[in-house]
């Protein structure tokens, strides 16, 4: 009888990618992510939150609109490099969409490695990547009436940081 | 072709999703732009600053100066405000 050599061949990554209107809880996809792996020394989390106040107006509500056909694709191809740029073990991605009060809960990055630097990294990576990539858009709500968001150059300027010479 | 369109720009132009059959000389995703802002005064509101309008072809990101032979579906949409 043989053993395999190494414990998660195929499994090595597992990449969760939910476009959802309910709210997620971090704790329990961490623990999804995790489950029984020993492998895993670090899970990054980043959560994204609706601020009540953009530029000193107050924001009443913010409505997330989506392209749910390449939404999808956009973001499995960012986890895909980002899977190839670190040595991660496991990807979460989920991002909500619908109608948001402030202080609820928008998106989710859960990356996972063995050593804390490839998690954090990977985890603003996807981020800066989704801000500027993934086809969403958010409509404000405020005392002077509703807007569409505009893309702000510093998401652009952080996600330019990624692109390889 | 089915064309798609998000946020301010399907505001504008009034729809969703639309099938359209632009003339064989359209052949890029500018020149399908251009052909679009001659349609109506609604396209040309949409479409009025071109170089801000993102486009993808099969919900794929692409330049302005991609080919749009073969596409099944193109989307026209603002820079994105996810995250």
């Amino acid at each position: 009888m043989t053993f395999p050599v190494t414990a998660f061949p195929a499994t090595a990554c597992p990449v969760t990618i939910r476009i959802q209107q309910d709210d997620f809880d971090i704790a329990r996809e961490i623990a999804v992510l995790t489950g029984s792996r020993t492998d895993i020394g670090a899970v990054v989390s980043f959560s994204g939150i609706c601020r009540a106040d953009e530029d000193s107006a107050k924001i009443a509500a913010l409505t997330l609109e989506h392209y749910p056909d390449m939404a999808e694709e956009e973001i499995r191809r960012h986890a895909d490099e980002a899977i190839s740029r670190w040595p991660l073990n496991g990807v979460t991605v989920i991002h909500r969409v619908g109608r948001f009060m402030p202080g609820q809960n928008i998106v989710l990055v859960l990356t996972a490695s063995q050593h804390r630097q490839a998690a954090f990294q990977a985890a603003e990576f996807l981020m800066d990547y989704l801000k500027t990539n993934a086809p969403f858009w958010k409509k404000e709500e405020s005392a002077t009436g509703t807007g569409w968001v505009e893309a702000q150059a510093r998401d652009d300027e952080a996600a330019a940081r990624w692109t390889r010479p | 072709m089915k064309v798609k369109y998000f946020a301010w720009v399907r505001e504008r132009v009034g729809k969703a999703e639309e099938t359209i059959e632009p003339p064989a000389t359209v052949r890029t995703v500018e020149e399908l732009i251009a052909w679009l802002s001659g349609q109506s005064e609604a396209y040309a509101y949409a479409f009025e600053k071109p170089k801000v309008i993102r486009a993808a072809i099969d919900h794929a990101h692409v330049k302005s100066d991609a080919a749009i032979a073969g596409a099944r579906e193109i989307a026209f949409f603002p820079p994105m405000t996810g995250g």
